[in-house]
């Protein structure tokens, strides 16, 4: 059957083939790139006079005798300090990530069996909250922040953080909690579990694939903000996001772009790695939304 | 049974009272710049939270208020003056620099809509006709430029497009003008950050549109093809109806992702010839001379530009909630 409906013309075949291979090429090629030239000194990544030289790194091998050099990694990391930057990530999207999935969690199950006509507004609100660009709601926390000086310090972009996330992750744990059957905690209630036993007993050991996929979003989400972080936090704690984008302020300057262009990848690393390991549940929880219409 | 339901509704409650608290914040500190014009807008709750932060508020000094709140007014002012004709109301609107932000934010809201929802399709269309064995490294590829952060993602075309990067030799070679910069022109920006837009956004769009093929009915493509239509006609006449549902959802999220473009911005350093509502707000927030009060203007005016976007949103939804209930 198979083989009869969707047999093709070579032609129809090469160019689908030719045309994932170029949004292939357009998808990863900026990436790889980057990568490769990372290693080399600024007048081979941006080469003036003969793009090879980006390949071959001849300059690079003029000044450090061999086509690879580390120097944009040793002045991003040990010169410029981006391992704070990193901690500080860490620890900002940690705290958010456990954060907004408890509440998250409580909040969605909640949601889901309810059916009152309040839980429709709650939702509603929480969708027009996640339309809402996060800068416009900054504008917001900025002025109290600095009347109680609680300005500058990571505690304070963790709670907007997981303020502005709160929204989606309820939106998605309640459409996952929803696919969960009442039946299932109903029964474990006949069986004399109370409502807090049933959630913790029956629907806790079922919810990982959902609690998993929308953790891995709020941590997307605190990782890759800049907004926020970039304008809640002081010099000292920024993350990486924003730290990567002062780089670029001070570096302009230095003509020393490669630092900024080390630390790029080094920031996109952890993602790389990310994708490689959960791409599937990055897909379920793209279409979970959607496929329900 | 009722209080164990009502024990983690408290939790939800308490926290989607976190984030309104802030919008109703925003809302209180425009009401000194807007005056009564915004006051329609504004919940009793507004009020009483404008109560509870007044002592708060006073620090800034209700003069620098005015003053802040006098540009948006002459801004409001100016557009009402030259409205005489719509070509010079046009060209003053594009000298404000609220209104430029807005027509930067709707243009590549609406150009990089569509493009995306095209481009997703046609991916996700190819990928499904590959071999099982590269779909799922196509599929990894493809998520790379949606995952990484967006300043990221900006910053590495950046360097590409740079007139000394590997994009922009290429652009000036084709183009036959080794003065040509990408950077300098405002017509070139848009179209660099709108080329982006698309880039950053259309694997979602691929993503999603891949699922749904997958639930598309085999049995209705082969009535289809038994009928006499040719693959072109499949496509236009069962794929995309079923589809259909897939596309709305994905131009309802991208309309309001895409209007609250921001990081390409500053990481394009487009700033000189592109400024979208967000960057407006940022740009306020930052620098200097923080102008808490103008960025919680421009946040508010943003807020209502998103509801016009999702309004018709909202209706379907609360048809489909009175149509289940």
């Amino acid at each position: 059957m198979a083989a009869a409906s969707e047999k093709r013309s070579v032609g129809l075949r090469l160019f689908l083939n030719g045309f994932v291979a170029v949004w292939l090429i357009i998808a990863a090629f900026p990436f790889l790139w980057t990568l490769w030239g990372s290693f080399k000194v600024e007048l081979d990544f941006f080469s003036i006079a003969d793009w090879t030289n980006a390949l071959t790194g001849h300059r690079t091998q003029e000044v450090y005798g061999s086509s690879f050099t580390g120097t944009g990694y040793h002045g991003a990391w040990v010169q410029e300090e981006f391992w704070r930057a990193v901690i500080n990530t860490t620890i900002v999207c940690f705290c958010v990530v456990c954060t907004s999935l408890t509440i998250g969690t409580l909040g969605g199950y909640a949601l889901s069996r309810s059916g009152y006509r309040y839980t429709f507004w709650l939702l509603i609100t929480a969708l027009i909250f996640r339309a809402i660009p996060p800068i416009t709601l900054v504008s917001g926390y900025m002025l109290p922040l600095f009347e109680w000086n609680l300005w500058g310090i990571l505690p304070t972009s963790i709670v907007v953080l997981v303020a502005i996330n709160q929204p989606f992750t309820l939106w998605m744990l309640h459409s996952f909690f929803q696919n969960i059957p009442k039946d299932l905690d109903e029964s474990a209630k006949v069986d004399g579990c109370t409502q807090f036993e049933a959630f913790r007993f029956v629907i806790i050991p079922v919810m990982w694939p959902g609690v998993i996929t929308t953790g891995l979003f709020s941590f997307l989400l605190a990782y890759n903000d800049f907004a926020v972080t970039s304008m809640l936090l002081a010099e000292e704690n920024r993350t990486m996001i924003p730290e990567i984008a002062a780089f670029l302020g001070t570096t302009y300057t230095e003509g020393n772009v490669m630092f900024a262009v080390a630390a790029v990848v080094s920031a996109t690393a952890p993602l790389f790695v990310l994708v490689l390991l959960f791409q599937r549940q990055i897909v379920s929880g793209l279409t979970a939304g959607a496929v329900k219409g | 049974m009722l209080l164990c339901i009502a024990l983690p509704l408290v939790s939800v409650l308490v926290q989607s009272v976190h984030t309104p608290h802030d919008a109703v914040l925003i809302e209180t500190k425009n009401c000194g710049p807007f005056g009564c014009k915004m006051a329609t807008s504004i919940d009793q709750d507004a009020t009483a939270t404008l109560r509870e932060s007044q002592p708060l508020g006073e620090f800034v000094g209700a003069d620098i208020f005015l003053d802040r709140g006098h540009l948006a007014i002459s801004e409001v002012a100016d557009t009402w003056r030259s409205s005489d004709g719509l070509g010079p109301f046009f060209a003053g609107l594009g000298n404000l620099p609220f209104y430029r932000a807005m027509g930067f934010t709707l243009t590549y809201t609406f150009v990089v809509t569509p493009l995306l929802i095209i481009l997703g399709l046609m991916i996700a269309l190819a990928v499904n006709s590959l071999h099982r064995l590269f779909k799922g490294v196509v599929i990894f590829f493809s998520l790379l430029p949606m995952i990484v952060s967006p300043l990221i993602g900006s910053l590495v075309l950046f360097w590409m497009i740079d007139s000394r990067g590997i994009l922009g030799s290429a652009l000036q070679w084709m183009a036959g003008d080794p003065d040509l910069s990408l950077k300098a022109s405002t017509g070139l920006t848009w179209v660099m950050l709108i080329v982006y837009g698309v880039w950053h956004a259309a694997p979602f769009a691929f993503v999603v549109f891949y699922a749904g093929l997958q639930t598309l009915p085999k049995d209705q493509l082969e009535s289809a093809m038994i009928d006499g239509a040719s693959r072109g006609q499949q496509v236009r006449y069962v794929v995309i109806p079923h589809l259909m549902p897939l596309v709305t959802f994905v131009a309802l999220i991208q309309l309001m992702d895409n209007f609250r473009v921001f990081e390409p911005i500053v990481g394009f350093n487009a700033e000189a010839h592109a400024t979208s509502l967000s960057w407006f707000i940022f740009n306020d927030l930052g620098g200097e001379t923080r102008l808490l009060s103008s960025a919680a203007a421009s946040s508010v005016l943003t807020i209502i530009g998103v509801a016009i976007l999702l309004s018709p949103v909202l209706v379907r939804t609360w048809r489909d909630f009175k149509g289940k209930a």
